[in-house]
């Protein structure tokens, strides 16, 4: 069994140690694991399109050097153009110039926002920040108790001045003022002298024409200077769609791609960063507070691909 | 046998179809496949036509006549029905027990629901709200991080005493790779079981997720018995087509599907409309 892509390569590639250039068969059938392999991963059918015609065409002019073998060679190629896409080098969260930093939340329904406000909050507070959550999801039930307790796990404040959805309404209707709950938070962490202050929004769908609405609002009442676009490691094909949807609605600045910690291959960070070029900052590992770490390209590359 | 009339960029065009709505690169391939064979056998030359016939075959596939009813009636006299609803973290879980006692409740069954996540900050008091919703008691931990086996057991302990027909029990997301929360997940069901035969395990697969989706539902069948997939989100654009390999591959059906996050947002899987929204009709 050839398990992974490096495995499967050097398997087509096995008869041809020692010839001097790939011929066009040679590489096609290469192209085609690659294809298999990225689509296994849940890279998105565009992508994926576009790097194999990438790869095949860089490979078509690569001369097969002495110290590697052809597969090795391919898989070489394979692994500059992820770790190019994923984004070289990693950036960090811009501060802002006059405090507070706003970093504002957002993405799918489940993806992990409530969880990473705690997670920001505590990496934050630990490098001598004062931040501050501001719990402006009020849609689903019981989100501002959520956000409430992870902050006192965090040992930060929260700036919570509606319970949200509680239950005695219907879900079907937008709850409160989310966007009002937004400004205070950034005008109360000023205030009190809160250097950062972290918005957690509602999840909501691409397609949500009014929720995406008002997280369009959210963003142009409180000028953020990160917008973070949380998104499920394990997502599918969906990925393209619904990172284009927040570009357009809350035209986020960096990526965090959760549930790292999971078995998914991830192709989804290679859906969003080609489709979207902004850069994946951070990843999700866990559901602990420290379960968080700086966004790792090169590890990213070889996990899609398993190599 | 003559050379069907598509060309290459028709047959990579309906791949793509498949491709796209998350099916995955080898049952999409085989699909493809024994529709080119059939394409040609049968000297079909219209796109449209093979367009129909794939609809075709993707419904006998998803399997319109397999049994989707829900179970929840107790499995003896005197037992309530015991549902217990199992995933990967944020897919729907929660949600989805609160919709589904809406839905029994409007049966005119007495249900309990039971808060077996005890790990998740504010779950229990998410499932309350759910059940104070709709008017159906929940039975939950004191304390953060009690044994969510014991909250388990105490709900179908307090449904049976209290005659009621069904106890929902919600549990914790946990990833299927951690060994840990896997056993922990056993551990509930074999604890369920002293009290009352477990009439239903569905797993809440998210319709986002892509080819995850199968080892997600490979493990969880193999730790908690599941006997049903409940789709949810289906009310985005994802299509949800990892279930055509978790059927296929577990021998159990989708029964129910999410289509948003209200209280009636639920409905029966129906294959037909599945199929349509995969093939973008
Ligand atoms: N294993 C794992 N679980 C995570 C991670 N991040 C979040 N979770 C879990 O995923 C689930 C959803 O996380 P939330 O933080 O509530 O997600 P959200 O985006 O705020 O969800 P909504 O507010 O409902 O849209 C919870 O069970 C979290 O504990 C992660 O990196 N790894
Ligand atoms: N659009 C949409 N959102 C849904 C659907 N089902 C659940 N949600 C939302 O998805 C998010 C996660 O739902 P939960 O019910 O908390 O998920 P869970 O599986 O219990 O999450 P954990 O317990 O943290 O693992 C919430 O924001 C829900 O409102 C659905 O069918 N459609
Ligand atoms: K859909
Ligand atoms: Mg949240
Ligand atoms: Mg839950």
């Amino acid at each position: 069994m050839f398990n992974s892509l490096s495995d499967r390569l050097t398997a087509t590639f096995k008869n041809l140690r020692g010839r001097g250039r790939l011929s066009e068969a040679d590489i096609d059938a290469t192209v085609r694991e690659i294809r298999r392999a990225l689509l296994d991963a849940d890279v998105a059918v565009p992508v994926v399109r576009e790097f194999t015609s990438a790869i095949r065409e860089r490979a078509l002019g690569a001369e097969v050097s002495g110290a590697l073998n052809p597969a090795q060679q391919v898989v070489k190629i394979v692994n500059e153009e992820l770790v190019e896409i994923l984004g070289g080098a990693t950036r960090t969260l811009v501060l802002a110039k006059v405090p507070p930093t706003v970093i504002m939340l957002a993405g799918l329904q489940g993806a992990g926002k409530t969880t990473l406000a705690g997670k920001l909050a505590h990496a934050l507070k630990a490098q001598g920040h004062t931040p501050v959550l501001v719990a402006a999801d009020l849609q689903r039930p019981n989100a501002v108790t959520q956000l409430s307790v992870v902050a006192e796990r965090a040992g930060v404040p929260v700036f919570a001045p509606h319970p949200g959805n509680q239950g005695a309404v219907d879900l079907d209707v937008v709850i409160g003022d989310p966007v009002g709950v937004a400004r205070d938070g950034v005008a109360f962490a000023r205030d009190k002298q809160h250097d950062v202050v972290i918005v957690d929004t509602a999840g909501r769908l691409g397609v949500d024409a009014v929720l995406m609405q008002q997280a369009a609002d959210i963003r142009a009442a409180i000028n953020p200077d990160e917008v973070l676009f949380v998104i499920d490691a394990m997502i599918g094909q969906d990925a393209v769609a619904t990172a284009s949807a927040f570009l357009e609605g809350v035209d986020f600045t960096g990526v965090v791609l959760s549930k790292l910690d999971g078995d998914a291959r991830g192709g989804a960070a290679l859906s969003v960063a080609k489709v979207t070029g902004r850069p994946i900052m951070f990843a999700s590992t866990g559901e602990k507070l420290t379960d968080f770490e700086v966004f790792h390209p090169d590890r990213m590359a070889g996990r899609i691909l398993d190599m | 046998l003559s050379r069907d009339h598509l060309t290459e960029d028709d047959w990579d065009e309906l791949e793509e179809t498949l491709l796209l709505a998350d099916v995955g690169a080898g049952p999409a391939g085989e699909l493809i496949e024994a529709l080119r064979t059939r394409v040609r056998v049968e000297g079909v030359g219209d796109p449209a036509a093979v367009r129909a016939m794939l609809r075709d075959e993707l419904v006998t596939l998803v399997g319109p006549d397999l049994d989707r009813t829900l179970h929840t009636q107790g499995a003896e006299p005197g037992t309530p029905g015991v549902v217990l609803v199992v995933g990967v973290n944020g897919t729907g879980k929660t949600t989805t027990v609160g919709k589904l006692a809406r839905v029994l409740v409007a049966d005119g069954r007495q249900v309990v629901l039971g808060a077996a996540d005890t790990f998740r900050a504010a779950a229990a008091d998410q499932l309350q709200t759910w059940g104070s919703r709709v008017g159906v008691p929940t039975v939950r931990a004191d304390r953060d991080g009690a044994d969510p086996a014991a909250v388990a057991f105490d709900a179908v302990r307090e449904g049976r005493s209290d005659g009621a027909d069904v106890v929902l029990v919600d549990t914790a997301g946990r990833l299927q790779n951690k060994a840990g929360l896997m056993d922990e997940l056993g551990k509930i069901t074999r604890v369920i079981t002293r009290e009352a035969a477990l009439t239903e395990v569905l797993l809440v697969l998210d319709a986002t997720t892509g080819q995850n989706g199968l080892q997600q539902a490979r493990v969880f069948g193999e730790v908690a018995g599941v006997t049903g997939i409940v789709l949810t989100k289906l009310d985005g654009t994802a299509k949800g087509g990892i279930v055509v390999a978790v059927q296929r591959e577990l021998g159990v059906p989708v029964k129910l599907v999410g289509l948003g996050e209200g209280p009636d947002d639920l409905a029966p899987f129906d294959a037909e409309q599945f199929v349509d929204g995969i093939l973008g009709g």
